[in-house]
């Protein structure tokens, strides 16, 4: 016992340590080391962010850099602070209180004093800053944008937040992200990857040199530029005639399915969100509540499309053998649901698939509707392939184009009429309103636009998208360039076509053909309600258009959506007229026209429900 | 002399000397590798701390040829004067000593300072021996026992005062020596309650350990058989003891101990419940600690390699050439470096217990028992106190550590047993 009791425990103490020491260096070893290491000191070279152009090569979104002024507050000597003040362009008690905030933060590491200094302030106090001891000038790259339109699809960038760090650990606090639009949908192509160096300190945070002689240091990676389908000269234009309207416009090129405007109004220039009043102006954005700028209305806003709706009930009607184009319906100045009868604008008398297009004649949509569903035993079968027609046009579903945010519509089904109505206990005269684009469909600008493409194509569509070369190689990505077929025979499209040409001709748009180009079109004017205190209010009713051009192999396909305009053909057909003729002769002949419509706005529209007075809606004079 | 000389090298045990070269060659690495800077990379630059440290080794190296070549039967027969001098040489420290860094530790002698704590752990090692070797003792004699038990402490209560009591708690481990020769194993039975007591005090308080322990003592005479007869009165008196140094204790540890005593039984018996005061205390009394377990922590299984210890490098670790190199071995080394050390040091000091069993003289058991007994406990203090499981208590690694006057007695320390075992079979004939 005597003999053996040291042993023991010098074999006892070996094994309590080797214990203990791999439960230190195996089981709580963090692979992590060099990142928690307080020895180490990663400093990141930022690289610079990539241009985005439009598709003509033009340059939209750059960088410009800004100058951070900073202090090392340890290293501040006297100095005179009047003249430091005058030269930062701030008051003495700024400077004093942004001082001491930097003091408490750490008076050994550098804190920033005044933020993003403007190229001339700069150049001002470079010459002088040497006289102002512990005080130098850190540039830094910000957003410059070469056009004061596309606020919402080009987006912008802040810093990241908590839950971005949390989430990805390839973001440090401070750093800049995409945060909406294409800047936060190629946020990683735009990024580029950072630099790091690595720098051994010690345990007075002084630096000794490089960690591990730099071999694990990295250089940054520049980050691409890419090109967007974009047309810079289209969506300017497009926002301009905005002016003083709500609503969106979507342009498309039918035959790839790239976005060539993206326009919703009211819109911000995206150099207010750059520089030092970003946060001044973002709230002042953020909490316009009526006009909501900072509100993609091209592919957010999801309401009710009215008559354009029409061409694909048409469509469905033919597929369905419903209906011929000689099929006739008659209009007695509208149409009778029951005992109650709905109104219809297109004089009245006897309609064909033609005229019932180019006239938009609520009678005889709704006569080919319901021939739909007769053909079916039960309203419920009739539902389910008209759903599915619908659909086909991308409809009711997000398109799966390549922006953050958007809205499916509704299509609705059986099963969402068999809950309001009860199983079954719904026809085609309940859900008649379907026919004419009103009641429960509702589409967002952008279906509009893939919508009247698909028409243009004649029975199919490409996916919208907005990215079209990396670095000026053209994207490849099979989800934009194969083409999604609608259930619709290609031979169904001719007659319809035809009617939307005639929309040009002789029908509700004639006033706004373009010389030398023929265009298909259709008009819609859309009833839409709005709660005021409660109370179930109509408003104007919104003014629809869409539109592609030339009829024969189709350039562009446009769908413009104006809130409270009224008649389709006023505010949405003129703008969807001149957006055409801009887009496809590059110029405006019809100057008058043009005037018009940069004129005029909806201000007072829009003013209506909110001064608290009864007001007048659909009114005659424009 | 020429033929003791040879037989000497010849019947040395030189898996012992290995284990020590190992030992002193890594350490110095370590060294090297903690006080080195990149403006300053030569090797046998005697500015240099590792310089100095080599200049020490070669002493060493020197002192074991002395030590070898001296006679045998030289050390058992000066051991008294040895211990009378280093005894001197400890109070002399109160009117001739040298302070650094608080403590009044050492001679100065121009070139060197010497510390007469060093040299009274051989010495008194070597007088522990001697006299229970003598034929006169009887360790089961308590005349005898108290004596043997001042030649301890009589050392350790010149040191206290320095203050130095890490040095002073390493005689305490020459208790082993006489519980080897024959002390009834209850001293250490009461040696061991006595901190077991302190502890629980600190962490429950007087009243639950009187509670815990007076339940404790029911059960045992309710469960007793009832032949066994036990004597009342002792007991009760053993039990109010007990209470009474529990309630010592708490006078002790809040009026005798200083706050930064307090702070580390706080942090070693994570005693303050507040995890943000914990937490300060850690940061504050426990940086050192913090700060050497991260370090060897930070180096995983294998280390981040020679001169790489970011750490180390970084200064993190104060002290780290001296207490805390073990730190810097945990670091560039990885578990697979400290795992090494540890297993040399368990297989020296294995070593060492064989060793002194296979004496025939009973002064060279003995002094190889208090060989064991203060290499055993510098090391278990020091590595358990860099590694977290163990208060701070300063004191070096041996043959590891910088410093020369630690390395020389150490390594004194060391020869002077491997002398006497290679001398055993000439004590035969």
């Amino acid at each position: 016992m005597r003999k053996i009791l040291l042993s023991s425990i010098i074999l006892l103490v070996g094994i309590t340590f080797i214990g203990r020491l791999s439960y230190l260096q195996i089981f709580s070893f963090s692979p992590n080391q060099i990142l928690e290491d307080p020895a180490i000191k990663a400093v990141y070279d930022y690289p610079e962010r990539g241009y985005i152009y439009d598709r003509n090569g033009k340059l939209l979104v750059a960088n410009q850099p800004a100058y951070d002024v900073m202090v090392i507050p340890r290293e501040v000597k006297p100095l005179d602070t009047l003249e430091f003040c005058n030269l930062l362009g701030i008051d003495k008690e700024r400077f004093i209180s942004q001082l001491s905030k930097a003091r408490v933060y750490s008076p050994r590491l550098p804190s920033v004093l005044v933020p993003q200094l403007s190229k001339e302030d700069y150049g001002r106090l470079q010459e002088k800053m040497r006289r102002f001891e512990g005080f130098y000038i850190q540039k830094r790259s910000l957003r410059y944008y070469d056009t004061s339109s596309g606020a919402n699809v080009l987006g912008y960038i802040s810093e990241v937040n908590e839950w971005d760090l949390e989430r990805n650990p390839s973001y440090a606090a401070g750093e800049l992200k995409g945060t909406t639009g294409i800047e936060k949908e190629y946020e990683t192509i735009l990024r580029g990857r950072k630099g790091v160096k690595y720098i051994q300190k010690d345990r007075f945070n002084r630096d000794i040199g490089p960690y591990k002689s730099g071999t694990l240091d990295t250089l940054p990676e520049q980050g691409k530029q890419i090109t967007v389908t974009l047309d810079k000269m289209l969506q300017e234009y497009g926002e301009k005639l905005m002016t003083g309207k709500h609503g969106g416009i979507v342009a498309l090129e039918p035959a790839s399915g790239e976005i060539l405007a993206l326009i919703s109004g009211p819109t911000y220039d995206p150099a207010l969100l750059v520089g030092r009043e970003r946060s001044k102006n973002y709230s002042k954005l953020h909490y316009d509540t009526i006009s909501k700028p900072t509100y993609d209305r091209s592919i957010l806003a999801s309401q009710s499309p009215g008559s354009p709706f029409k061409t694909l009930n048409a469509l469905v009607a033919l597929q369905e053998g419903a209906i011929t184009p000689e099929t006739t319906f008659h209009c007695y100045n509208g149409f009778y649901v029951g005992r109650r009868k709905r109104g219809c604008h297109c004089g009245g008398g006897t309609r064909n698939l033609n005229s019932g297009i180019y006239l938009s004649c609520n009678a005889y949509f709704a006569g080919a509707f319901r021939k739909i569903y007769d053909q079916f035993p039960t309203s419920a079968e009739g539902m389910d392939v008209w759903e599915k027609h619908m659909k086909s046009f991308g409809l009711g579903t997000f398109l799966g184009y390549d922006l953050p945010t958007g809205r499916p519509g509704r299509i609705p089904n059986k099963e969402y009429y068999n809950r309001i109505y009860g199983d079954n206990r719904w026809s085609s005269s309940t859900i008649i309103s379907n026919s004419i684009g009103q009641g429960e469909v509702e589409v967002t600008p952008i279906q509009l636009a893939n919508m009247t493409a698909a028409i243009a194509n004649r029975g199919h569509f490409f996916t919208p998208h907005i990215l079209k070369k990396i670095e000026g190689e053209a994207i490849n990505i099979t989800e934009f360039t194969e083409a999604k077929h609608t259930t619709i025979d290609k031979k169904h499209f001719e007659p319809v076509v035809q009617g939307m040409a005639e929309v040009y001709k002789k029908g509700t748009a004639a006033r706004l053909q373009i010389e030398g180009i023929e265009i298909a079109g259709k008009t819609g004017t859309v009833e839409n309600f709005t709660r005021i205190n409660g109370v179930r209010t109509q408003l104007t009713d919104n003014s629809v258009f869409v539109a592609f051009a030339p009829v024969d192999n189709p350039k562009i396909a446009i769908a413009v959506y104006i809130e409270n305009g009224y008649f389709g053909s006023r505010y949405a057909g003129h703008i969807a007229s001149l957006m055409i003729e801009k887009y496809l002769k590059g110029e405006i002949t019809r100057v008058d026209l043009e005037k018009k419509m940069l004129e005029k706005t909806l201000e007072e529209e829009y003013a209506k429900p909110y001064s608290g007075q009864p007001f007048k809606i659909n009114e005659r004079v424009w | 002399m020429s033929v003791s000389g040879k037989s000497v090298l010849k019947r040395l045990d030189w898996f012992s000397v290995l284990l020590y070269i190992s030992l002193v060659f890594i350490g110095w690495i370590n060294i090297y590798s903690s006080t080195f800077t990149d403006n300053n990379p030569s090797i046998f630059n005697f500015a240099t701390l590792h310089g100095k440290q080599l200049f020490f080794i070669g002493a060493s190296g020197m002192s074991i040829i002395i030590i070898l070549a001296l006679e045998a039967n030289f050390y058992e027969r000066f051991s008294s004067l040895f211990y009378i001098v280093s005894l001197a040489l400890l109070i002399g420290l109160f009117v001739f000593g040298k302070t650094i860094a608080g403590a009044t530790s050492w001679y100065d002698l121009g070139f060197f300072n010497l510390q007469p704590s060093e040299l009274a752990k051989v010495a008194t090692a070597l007088a522990l021996a001697k006299y229970l070797s003598d034929i006169q003792t009887d360790i089961k004699r308590q005349k005898d026992q108290m004596i043997a038990i001042m030649i301890i402490l009589l050392p350790a209560f010149l040191i206290i005062p320095q203050p130095d009591p890490g040095s002073a708690l390493v005689f305490f481990a020459l208790i082993f020596v006489i519980f080897r020769e024959g002390l009834p194993l209850y001293y250490l039975g009461i040696g061991f309650m006595v901190i077991l007591i302190f502890i629980l005090t600190l962490m429950f308080g007087t009243i639950w350990v009187g509670i815990i322990l007076g339940l404790l003592l029911a059960l045992f005479l309710l469960l007793k058989k009832p032949s066994f007869k036990v004597p009342i009165i002792p007991v009760i008196l053993i039990y109010v003891a007990i209470v009474l140094f529990s309630l010592s204790v708490n006078f002790v540890f809040n009026n005798v101990f200083e706050q930064r005593h307090r702070d580390r039984f706080s942090l070693w018996l994570r005693l303050e419940k507040d995890p943000k005061k914990l937490e300060d205390i850690r940061r504050d009394i426990g940086y050192n600690t913090y700060q050497s377990e991260k370090a060897i922590e930070s180096g995983g299984k294998y280390g981040k390699g020679f001169l790489e210890g970011t750490r180390t490098k970084g200064n993190f670790v104060p002290e780290q050439h001296t207490d805390y190199i073990f730190s810097t071995v945990g670091e560039e080394w990885g578990f697979v470096g400290t795992a090494t050390v540890v297993l040399l040091f368990t297989t020296l000091l294995l070593r060492l217990v064989y060793l002194s069993e296979r004496q025939k003289n009973d002064f060279s058991r003995m002094y190889g028992y208090g060989v064991i007994s203060i290499l055993f406990v510098h090391y278990f203090i020091n590595i358990g106190m860099v590694i977290g499981v163990l208060p701070t208590i300063g004191i070096p690694l041996p043959f590891f550590s910088y410093g020369g006057s630690g390395l020389l007695f150490f390594t004194a320390l060391l020869f002077i047993f491997l002398k006497l075992d290679a001398n055993r079979l000439n004590e035969l004939t």
